[in-house]
């Protein structure tokens, strides 16, 4: 009796997988069909069909694409000395806000991760988590007021004579290391909760000061996991565009992008591969020294 | 670890000077959302929850919140999906061209809002001739959550040994079987936390969202974006941020439970239990 | 089970070369996306007006579509007014090309653009009772009417204006030098509000034509190349002294009231919402035609209707509501400009408000330039002005 309750349920699911059993690439077909069919066909394709205007041009009154083959978006680039100066403003502030964080969220992360109590580290992870769920915009508009010149922070600083940052590339600056933060703390957390006490205890008992078992045993181990989280603050300030338009008049590349975008795509989509290439290379080196590890 | 008394202190403080940091505007946010004066003067003049009854009782805004849900949810749905199946080729097997999913799947998130919004808004209206709507944003939140969802299954995948896999196997279970009974209970908690994580990205999302939405659908970011400069309207905004961050304690808080809950059979190497680590594998 | 695991670069290489070769097969062979080429006066207007599809969406200006007028418009013709507001020309043709709307309130530096793009429909103003009350000087104008085919009702016109705070911007300054000339300017370092746009450029060239005559300006949109640089030179001056570019009508208004800006290019609509917030802010008088010496660029709008719209008829409906002649005399005195429609003279609250803003004036308008498309083709016979792809590429540079 139990054996034929066995031999009927042994149809459709049981049959199929049969099917896949032991049929390795099989198994990794099906499931990697789902989501590298929608990732390479769909976004990879979609990104291909819109960097390829690159190498078009447009009509200047009807905005219509003129399909044929033209360098001239990249001479554009290459030759109007504004547009090296946009991409170094923000590849520059994007690597002055990784730093910043890093610098940051390094203590956090290590308090967190070696010396908070249980409670304490619970506490902390939802008190860092809960800032990602308030919105980005109100967030930037919060600072927006804060810098503003009548706002909270001259208003604190006035009497004792400093004077906030005002709106610019300080404001922009400060902003991003404020909301990519989180960001950054969360795989440094995770990454130097990885590294076993055992091995802590060990470089100490060899006679190592705690800045020396930092440096050589915290730092490298935990480096990659640094990496992983300069990953967001680097590509997320990279690409950002309402920032910059809201606490500064300084142009990044999003806003070049964003006011291309709409009137003379090719010429757009030409700046964009300059993030696309920076962000892969960025990509790359990270995977190098072990980011993907810890991502 | 053996710090110094001053070293604890110093570290205290460099805590507490970064979570003040994290803080302060957000409870700037909170105080403007109380702030009598509707052009938010500073220091407010005087105190009102005026603004609470007003962003309940504005339409515009109810709806967009809905809308957000039903975009977060079914985003959340497909990547969880996606990022589960992805999860479990990477992890468990070897093939050619394994490392680069890892990659291919952080793109959608590393690459600029702009261009990911153009190229799929693109592809809809022009090639595919597909009006925008709550779909399309939909297929774009779904793109870029999927490394959430992965991120968080690949390292819970790799802490199970997969020796449980194949003991299941060996006592007959095909290979459905094994995944309900013994991989999935597994990576429950993991797929949980990168869920809610997703959620909370698709939630929040403007730029995206801004290059593929319908003309008639807001969601909530978008209806923020659009009141932001409304002289009218901001204190509202402020309210509804301010309820925005107060629901979401609990799923922030469902998520860390979940993920805490998670210690027994992982057989993990790594530093002592309490928080599991995949809760917080980041966006 | 375990098998090789395969070069994952190499893997890579393979995926980005195949994309490669597909991106350049795609460029060379000029495939993928439809676009849509000049539709031109060959497409028929609508011949019949029909019953109210229930709904119409639009495109505007802040403070051109308010509930003061939109919800008895709702209520008379059953159409619910989805509204989309827009801060800049571009932004409009942005929009008007994702083919989701039924109309735009086009000014000068759009309204050639959309109906090249073949984004928007010839109008059939007998459809439009109110029509033939409108302003002559309104009606079969360069922008608004192509190839003798009209393509829009107008809706109003007014001049940027000066606006300074009062408190702050002393004397009151009665030309554009506070903005341009570095010495004045410089007195309000970062304090300079100036509207992001490549057309403000119209601006700085309307200045040169007062101030340096010898350049030949005539039409600040029909610019050859060196007249283009003096005033791309001049914003490049200013551009040290700016506070903000703004883009946001509401934006501006926060500048001002928090005190980040003191001095900047305007419309009406921010300056009475500043007035009623209480912050002293001050415009060129009435007495000065509420424009600077050297005048001021303008605008005059249109509304349009989308080719294909999905709501003809409610659109057609709206068209003839907004010029209305007590709702166009509603519309004019909540924005501040002069009304399109003679008749709203008599309904304006104010009984002078058509004389101070000039609306039935056309000498007076001689001083304001409306927004424009800058073509290479401007009339002088060489063909050598420029055209707009510079002006969008050139305030990119100003802006730095």
């Amino acid at each position: 009796m139990a054996s034929e309750a066995v031999a009927e349920r042994r149809s459709a699911g049981h049959r199929l997988a049969g099917l896949f059993h032991g049929r390795e690439r099989l198994q990794v077909g099906a499931l990697l069909a789902g989501p590298v069919g929608w990732l390479v066909i769909g976004y990879l394709g979609s990104l291909a069909l819109l960097l390829v205007a690159a190498f078009w041009s447009v009509d200047p009154l009807s905005g219509a694409t003129i399909k044929e083959f033209t360098l001239e978006n990249f001479e554009a680039l290459v030759n109007e000395p504004v547009y090296r100066d946009i991409i170094w403003r923000t590849v520059r502030t994007a690597l002055l806000v990784t730093l910043t964080d890093a610098v940051i969220a390094f203590p956090i992360a290590f308090y967190m991760a070696k010396l908070a109590s249980r409670r304490g580290k619970a506490l902390l992870v939802i008190g860092i988590l809960l800032p990602l769920w308030s919105s980005y915009l109100v967030k930037v508009y919060a600072w927006r007021t804060l810098l503003s010149a009548n706002g909270a922070i001259n208003w604190a600083l006035e009497p004792i004579g400093l004077h906030g940052p005002g709106y610019g590339i300080t404001a922009v600056w400060l902003v991003m290391s404020y909301l990519w933060l989180p960001y950054m703390i969360l795989p440094i957390y995770a990454g130097l909760e990885r590294i076993p006490n055992s091995l802590i205890s060990a470089s100490e008992d060899l006679g190592a000061s705690p800045f020396t078992t930092f440096r050589r045993v915290i730092l490298p181990l935990s480096f990659p996991a640094v990496v992983a989280g300069s990953i967001f603050t680097f590509s997320l300030t990279l690409g950002d565009y309402i920032t910059p338009r809201l606490v500064s008049n300084d142009q990044f590349i999003g806003n070049v992008i964003f006011s291309n975008v709409a009137n003379n795509q090719p010429f757009a989509a030409a700046l964009a591969i300059v993030p696309i290439v920076v962000t892969i290379a960025y990509l790359l080196v990270a995977r190098r020294l072990g980011a993907f590890e810890h991502v | 670890m053996r710090l110094s008394r001053r070293s604890r202190w110093l570290l205290r403080a460099a805590v507490a000077v970064g979570l003040a940091f994290i803080y302060v505007p957000l409870i700037v946010i909170v105080i403007y959302a109380f702030n009598s004066s509707k052009i938010l003067e500073w220091p407010p003049p005087s105190f009102t929850t005026h603004w609470f009854t007003q962003a309940f009782k504005n339409e515009a805004a109810r709806e967009a919140f809905f809308t957000s849900l039903k975009a977060g949810v079914a985003a959340t749905a497909i990547a969880l999906t996606l990022g589960t199946l992805a999860s479990l080729a990477v992890a468990r097997h070897r093939f050619f061209g394994r490392e680069t999913i890892s990659f291919l799947v952080i793109l959608p998130i590393a690459l600029p809002g702009i261009v990911t919004g153009v190229a799929i808004s693109n592809t809809f209206t022009q090639v595919l001739e597909v009006p925008l709507s709550l779909f399309t944003v939909i297929v774009g939140h779904a793109t870029f959550c999927i490394v959430i969802v992965y991120n968080n299954a690949v390292a819970r995948l790799r802490r199970l040994s997969d020796s449980f896999e194949e003991a299941s196997a060996d006592l007959g279970a095909h290979t459905w079987q094994t995944f309900r009974y013994v991989t999935f209970p597994g990576m429950r908690s993991a797929l949980i936390a990168g869920g809610l994580l997703a959620f909370a990205l698709s939630f929040d999302e403007i730029i995206v969202t801004n290059f593929t939405i319908g003309a008639g659908e807001q969601t909530l970011p978008i209806w923020i974006y659009s009141n932001l400069f409304r002289p009218h309207e901001l204190p509202i905004v402020n309210a509804v941020a301010v309820l925005v961050i107060l629901i979401s304690i609990i799923p922030v808080y469902l998520a860390h439970r979940l993920g805490a809950e998670e210690g027994g059979a992982t057989g993990g190497r790594g530093a002592g239990g309490g928080v599991e680590t995949e809760a917080t594998a980041v966006p | 089970m375990r098998r090789r695991d395969g070069n994952p670069a190499r893997t890579a290489w393979l995926v980005v070369a195949g994309l490669v070769v597909f991106m350049l097969a795609l460029a060379g062979c000029g495939g993928g996306g439809s676009d849509t080429t000049g539709g031109g006066s060959s497409d028929e207007a609508l011949q019949k007006l029909g019953k109210g599809e229930g709904e119409v969406s639009l495109i505007s200006w802040a403070g051109y579509v308010e509930p003061g007028w939109s919800k008895p418009f709702e209520k008379k013709t059953g159409c619910k007014v989805n509204n989309k507001e827009a801060g800049t020309s571009d932004e409009m043709v942005e929009l008007m090309k994702t083919g989701q709307y039924d109309g735009v309130s086009a000014s000068g530096n759009a309204t050639a653009r959309l109906v090249a793009a073949g984004l928007v429909a010839p109008v059939n103003t007998d459809l439009v009772p109110n029509y033939k009350t409108v302003f002559s000087d309104l009606k079969d104008q360069p922008y608004n009417t192509f190839e003798g085919v009209n393509y829009g009702i107008p809706h109003g016109r007014g001049a940027n204006l000066l606006m300074w705070n009062g408190d702050d911007v002393k004397p009151a300054p009665d030309s554009w030098d506070v903005m341009f000339d570095p010495k004045i300017a410089s007195k309000y370092k970062g304090k300079i509000s100036v509207y992001d746009e490549s057309s403000y450029i119209a601006d700085a060239a309307m200045y040169l034509k007062y101030h340096q005559p010898d350049l030949g300006i005539e039409n600040p949109y029909e610019l050859n190349e060196e007249q283009f640089n003096a005033a791309i030179d001049l914003l490049k001056e200013q551009s040290a002294n700016v506070g903000e570019y703004w883009s946001e009508a509401a934006k501006q208004i926060s500048a001002f009231a928090g005190g980040d800006v003191t001095v900047g290019t305007t419309w009406q609509y921010q300056y009475f919402a500043l007035k009623e917030e209480g912050v002293p802010v001050q415009a060129s008088p009435a007495s000065q035609g509420f424009l600077p010496k050297e005048g001021a660029t303008g605008w005059s709008d249109t509304w349009m209707i989308a080719k294909n719209a999905e709501h003809p008829n409610c659109m057609y409906e709206w068209m003839n509501w907004i010029i209305e002649p007590k709702v166009n005399a509603e519309v004019a005195e909540w924005f501040g400009e002069a009304p399109a429609q003679e008749l709203a003279c008599k309904e304006t609250e104010n009984k002078n408000f058509c004389a101070e803003y000039h609306a039935e004036e056309p000498d007076f308008w001689k001083r304001v330039y409306y927004w424009e498309t800058p073509l290479a083709d401007c009339g002088n016979g060489e063909e050598d002005c420029k055209d707009y792809n510079d002006w969008v590429k050139a305030w990119t540079t100003i802006k730095g």
